[in-house]
């Protein structure tokens, strides 16, 4: 696939000027709605801005639909707790859409604390020819109207607006890590450091708890939950992973309180990686289930791992992100890069995988051929319509003209966050305050 | 020059704990990579994890004081520091310090093994005021540091607390309180039996401005320069006067004492 990808980069610049990287305008989160025709990001300003992709233009075959601004809008604002003394950030941890059903977009965001559901519709007719009113707005003298008329709509320029319909707060206590849209379309549930609740859109003062792993004594604390996600086809079903790598999925219908697991996903552990480390990087930082709902896939520190739903004793494949940082474990400790989550996506048939890695770099797995790729998304090394080239990381002993050694890794530049659109080969990429969108090039 | 030192460490740390096997003695033959050349001798595995407990501790201490900080972070830190303990506990290299003499009370024993460093002229007096010195520091992008960082202080018992309700969620700060305090004073226990020698090495070459952070290391090295933490004296008479006593049957009076004195 490397060969193919053309690339297209849209810089998530607008809002400010782009030559110095402003805290606020660091990308966390990107997802695509269920048609690809929109692209989602929000950053830790509390922003989200969606994209959107242009109608394919006959006269202009080869702009095969570009992404351009669509609507901003400040979803989140910073808080503070007064309880506790301490600011809850309006970072968007996640931004998940729900599946189109009128002209209007829906997609839910949140934060740490509070989830919010938004409404995304479009306006291009304005109503004109009011009686008791003229059109900026002022009454108009009574004694002058002489005779009624019907308002009727004329068009007007394209106005895209965002309200927020539901608020959904006060519901955690710890740190909220993901959230997910059900199958049923109707509920969501929205996932801590040790709870994971079960809401209604409808409903926004209650939620049903539906996982607690919270001890009683605070000390015996050594796992929080660290990504959950919704089966997409069974309504009843849900994963949710742990610090401790592994994977457990509960059935909704076995009780309220889903703390007994219905399947336990773990690999044993390889007794000569065994270091004090082992933990840390068996940490998942994210999971996702297949479109196909068969199998999920986990990403780790140094690995991605796809599971087949049907076996939990071990994944059914394995891919190293990067093993080179094998050896680099205790530098990365000290600068806390080794507690980094990374995401990880599938593309439309599930054929493909990706993760990002460190550098801006991201990488490829698919999993028919077994080939993995590394790209790198900056904007030195590719001008728009430049085919992006492979990149590789050399580990010892003599470095390649094209290779970059492992100690001249950016630990500063990661990529953190992916994501695939869900029919064809567009994929968004986050390199901290960029965002790249790289297209296939096909005919 | 520090910071380079201070990488170099950790580098060399992360050759030692790549290999996931444990006791091996390494001698000054040991291949070593072209950067870490230069050093003198390369830490036993004792010192290496040493080194990694102190790191931990560093970062258990050090945190956001606006926001909360990270459960999932926490969490895997302290399991890397429980980690790290039982396994010098099945050593036998984890060793209780006991007080100054044995005439004294529980009371001055706690104190003594506080976590709250106390200068040495305080001690000397008899005073019971622990002087406890936070960093209000950004604990990520550790790497490029200014050696003036902000001191503050605050006298206890105010610090033991913010230290359990910077670390984990404050539902019910009072009975947490307790059993976290014992369990960093086990902890923090064992960083006083250092021999100067050895505290030496393990230092000589790391970036000061790095552990002169942390003030548990600090007070707890006794004849070591750390030139920004001139309040953070030692106890230089008590390690060396200390027996190694059985800790185990002083925990559960520590334990007691320790709740009672968290929460006056």
């Amino acid at each position: 696939m490397e060969e193919d990808i053309d690339t297209r980069k849209i810089n998530n610049s607008f809002l400010r000027d782009h030559s110095y990287a402003t805290e606020a305008d660091i990308i966390s989160t990107v997802e695509f709605n269920h048609t690809g025709e929109l692209l989602a990001t929000g950053d830790k300003g509390g922003r989200v801005v969606i994209f959107q992709r242009e109608q394919e233009s006959k006269n202009q075959p080869h702009r095969r639909g570009e992404y351009n601004v669509y609507s901003t809008f400040q979803s989140h604002e910073p808080e503070f707790d007064y309880l506790k003394s301490l600011e809850i950030e309006e970072k968007i941890n996640k931004i998940r859409w729900l599946p189109q059903q009128n002209a209007a977009y829906f997609l839910l965001s949140t934060n740490d604390k509070t989830v919010k559901l938004w409404k995304v519709s479009e306006r291009d007719k304005r109503p004109e020819g009011y009686n008791l009113k003229d059109e900026d707005g002022r009454l108009r003298d009574p004694s002058m109207i002489t005779m009624l008329r019907v308002p009727v709509l004329r068009p007007m320029d394209l106005m895209v607006e965002a309200t927020p319909r539901r608020v959904f707060a006060n519901a955690h206590t710890y740190h909220i890590n993901s959230i997910s849209v059900n199958s049923d379309y109707e509920t969501y549930m929205s996932a801590d450091d040790l709870r994971i609740n079960l809401w209604n859109f409808e409903i926004t003062n209650q939620s049903f708890n539906i996982v607690d792993i919270k001890p009683a004594n605070m000390e015996e604390l050594t796992e929080v939950i660290t990504a959950a996600e919704f089966h997409p086809h069974h309504c009843n079903t849900f994963v949710y992973s742990s610090s401790k790598g592994t994977i457990r999925l509960c059935d909704m219908r076995a009780s309220a309180l889903c703390d007994r697991h219905s399947k336990f996903f773990e690999e044993p552990e390889d007794p000569s990686n065994r270091s004090f480390f082992s933990e840390i990087i068996s940490s998942i930082s994210d999971v996702k289930f297949s479109h196909s709902g068969r199998y999920i896939m986990t990403r780790d520190y140094l690995t991605v791992k796809v599971w087949d739903l049907n076996m939990e004793n071990r994944p059914i494949e394995t891919y190293q992100v990067h093993d080179y940082l094998r050896s680099k474990l205790c530098s990365l400790y000290e600068n806390d890069c080794i507690f980094d989550k990374f995401e990880c996506v599938w593309n439309g048939s599930d054929s493909v995988i990706m993760t990002g890695s460190y550098n801006n770099f991201f990488r490829m797995f698919d999993r028919n051929t077994k080939r993995d790729v590394t790209l790198e998304a900056s904007r030195e090394n590719s001008k728009p319509r430049a085919i992006l080239k492979p990149r590789k990381v050399c580990v010892g002993g003599k470095r390649r003209k094209d290779e970059i050694s492992v100690d001249s890794l950016d630990f500063s530049k990661k990529i953190l966050h992916t994501a695939w659109h869900p029919s064809e080969n567009i994929i968004a990429v986050a390199a901290t305050n960029n965002l790249y969108i790289f297209q296939d090039k096909v005919n | 020059m520090g910071e380079e030192e201070g990488l170099h460490q950790t580098q060399l740390l992360d050759t030692m704990f790549v290999r996931g096997l444990k006791r091996k003695c390494f001698d000054g033959e040991e291949d070593i990579e072209g950067t870490l050349a230069g050093f003198k001798a390369i830490p036993s595995y004792n010192l290496q994890r040493q080194s990694l407990l102190d790191m931990s501790l560093v970062k258990l201490q050090l945190c956001h004081m606006l926001v909360e900080p990270n459960l999932c972070r926490s969490v895997l830190i302290a399991n890397t520091v429980r980690q790290i303990q039982e396994e010098m506990t099945q050593d036998g290299t984890w060793q209780m310090i006991n007080t100054q003499s044995a005439g004294q009370t529980s009371l001055d024993r706690l104190v003594s093994t506080d976590i709250l460093c106390r200068s040495s002229k305080e001690q000397a007096e008899g005073k019971l005021v622990p002087v406890y010195s936070t960093f209000t520091k950004d604990c990520e992008g550790t790497q490029s540091q200014d050696n003036s960082e902000i001191m503050s202080t605050v006298t206890s018992p105010q610090a033991p607390r913010n230290l359990q309700s910077n670390m984990w969620e404050m539902e019910n700060p009072q009975e947490n309180r307790g059993n976290f305090q014992k369990s960093l004073d086990q902890i923090f226990e064992t960083l006083e039996n250092k021999s100067p020698n050895t505290v030496e090495d393990l230092f000589s070459e790391v970036d000061n401005s790095y552990y002169d952070l942390d003030t548990v290391l600090t007070g707890m090295m006794s004849n070591t320069k750390m030139g920004h933490c001139d309040v953070l004296e030692t106890f230089p008479s008590q390690t060396t006067a200390n027996s190694n006593s059985n800790c185990k049957s002083d925990l559960n009076e520590l334990d007691h004492i320790v709740e009672i004195l968290v929460e006056s």
